[in-house]
């Protein structure tokens, strides 16, 4: 799995490799603006799939024949391209998981037996319901205490806070990179840095991240870094565990069966080494090759250009929301992706996404699975434009007209 | 008139709209024109929690009749409450426990009533049903 050549970007030519969003929704074209939910599939990544189940399809490292060593060969490669795409040291700390919920389950389970009693885990007031329940759950078991770093009312961290919260006792920080509902971006390295001080780890959720912005673990110094391959334009049912090799290491196995072993017998069963410790069973063969796939498509495109065309979409958004009568931007931080929240006075978040549907535009309504969050806010839920690099301005004004009219119908 | 008379005199009602957009400024019309539930009524045992948006219904059991009043935050749903309290309201137990609901299909909004979309109307429909099998009992 090579690296492809640069392409130069242009949304006209990026559109015609998404086939779901040549598509007709009740008759009206296709707006998709829920890519903060999952992102559409580029043809290469359909072919890719295709390919693996009409050619290759096997089941991985333990066969002898030649289709066993295709599909191998294929996941193999692709966990040393994410390893490269990541800037990781070693692709032994590639670890293929479902997702990036997964991803967080694992180290809240494996890491989370290092922990004792009285220790400390750090998260923040805008996490995603999946990085904070594994948390809670970790401290039932192990007795550990979860602290919560506050925010503004722009959504951004309260830096100041998270330096009093923090202290010897701090184990584990884990933060989202960027805000599933508010956009922001979060000052990740500033955060690792001064976790680091006081000896504790960093999980970085990238799953808001990994689509928008170029990731550098190393540059990051990130203990641990999640994400979920369908936001990447990948498939479903695969994500990535980066963890850093010698805490891995350290770490006991989170699920036990095939593949993740060395030696069983009925008095000791003995483990296999990195990353094969942490990937028990059959995994998601072909999502794992195609996540990589993924990658190698994203990967054509210069990621500072992919990060500006985002941000002037969601500032062309956000700036004619705004003369709006009525309607509140949430989440305004200085420092935003492509996600636009917003909630309009006396109108249910359900009731613009419902009436945006028919007229062809996906937008995703509620909390969002931050249901903190919305407390925080005092609202029952916002409606969410995510927009990715194939959205246009053109759609943004029909999305625009759409919403004028639903406040209209609904008043 | 028996529930599946009010059925079809929903899907024809609903017969002159051809456009999406049409159809749901109806509906809208239709929550907006729904008598609200007596606040007091609006308690958290009459709750039906959804993700998306939440119901509030309340039920008697009258003269082997039963009688339902309801509320939502969310227009739209408030509006298909209206449309199913038209249909369940003073009817029979068996009569309701019977009923299929085939109106929601042909009139296209079956989506609301599906799991996925969370914004308990699938439970309050559970929630009448139950009462209604508690009462022939």
């Amino acid at each position: 799995m090579e690296q492809l050549p640069i392409r130069k970007f242009s949304v006209r030519e990026i559109r015609q490799d998404f086939p779901a969003l040549r598509q007709q929704v009740y008759g009206k074209n296709l707006i998709y603006f829920d890519n903060g939910a999952t992102s559409q599939k580029p043809q290469l990544v359909l072919d890719a799939i295709n390919q693996y189940y009409s050619k290759d399809n096997a089941n991985i490292h333990r066969g002898v024949h030649l289709l066993s060593q295709k599909a191998t060969d294929g996941y193999e490669a692709s966990r040393m391209f994410i390893q490269k795409y990541l800037n990781a040291a070693k692709k032994e700390e590639i670890i293929f998981t479902k997702g990036t919920t997964d991803g967080i389950n694992l180290v809240a389970y494996s890491f989370g037996e290092l922990l004792s009693p009285g220790d400390e885990i750090l998260i923040s007031a805008m996490e995603h319901h999946s990085n904070i329940v594994p948390w809670q759950l970790l401290c039932e078991r192990k007795k550990t205490v979860l602290k919560v770093i506050p925010i503004n009312k722009r959504g951004e961290l309260d830096l100041e806070a998270f330096d009093n919260l923090l202290s010897e006792k701090t184990k584990l920080v884990a933060i989202t990179h960027i805000s599933n509902t508010l956009g922001t971006i979060n000052p990740v390295k500033t955060i690792i840095d001064k976790a680091h001080l006081v000896g504790a780890k960093v999980l970085i959720d990238g799953a808001q991240s990994i689509q928008h912005t170029k990731v550098d673990v190393r540059d990051l110094d990130c203990d641990f870094f999640v994400f979920s391959g369908h936001k990447v334009f990948g498939p479903t049912g695969i994500g990535v565990l980066y963890g850093k090799e010698a805490l891995l290491d350290a770490m006991p196995p989170y699920q036990g069966g095939g593949d993740m072993i060395s030696k069983v017998t009925f008095e000791k069963t003995t483990y296999n080494e990195l990353p094969f410790k942490f990937e028990a069973g059959t995994p998601h063969i072909a999502g794992g090759i195609c996540l990589g796939t993924a990658l190698q498509y994203f990967s054509q495109f210069d990621p500072v250009e992919i990060e500006n065309y985002e941000r002037e979409l969601a500032d062309y958004a956000q700036d004619l929301l705004s003369t709006f009568e009525d309607l509140k931007i949430i989440g305004t931080a200085k420092n935003k992706t492509s996600v636009v929240s917003f909630s309009v006075d006396g109108v249910h978040p359900f009731d613009i996404g419902t009436l945006l549907d028919k007229q062809g535009i996906a937008v995703r309504t509620g909390h969002h699975c931050t249901q903190p969050l919305m407390d925080i806010f005092k609202i029952p839920g916002t409606v969410r434009a995510s927009f990715a690099f194939y959205n246009t301005k053109e759609e943004i004004d029909t999305f625009i007209a759409a919403v004028e009219k639903s406040i209209t119908m609904l008043r | 008139m028996s529930i599946q008379e009010k059925e079809q005199e929903i899907i024809d009602e609903f017969d002159i709209y051809d456009d999406w957009m049409e159809k749901y400024e109806y509906i809208i019309e239709l929550g907006k024109d729904l008598p609200l539930i007596d606040p007091s009524k609006k308690t958290e045992d009459r709750l039906i929690e959804g993700c998306q948006s939440r119901v509030w219904l309340d039920a008697h059991f009258e003269n082997g009749r039963l009688h339902f009043s309801a509320d939502s935050d969310a227009i739209i749903t408030k509006g298909i409450i209206g449309l199913l309290i038209r249909v369940f309201d003073n009817e029979q137990p068996e009569d309701i426990a019977k009923a299929d609901l085939h109106f929601l299909k042909a009139i296209g909004l079956q989506e609301h009533l599906s799991p996925t979309r969370a914004n308990g109307l699938v439970s309050m429909v559970k929630k009448i049903k139950l009462l209604a099998l508690a009462a022939i009992a």
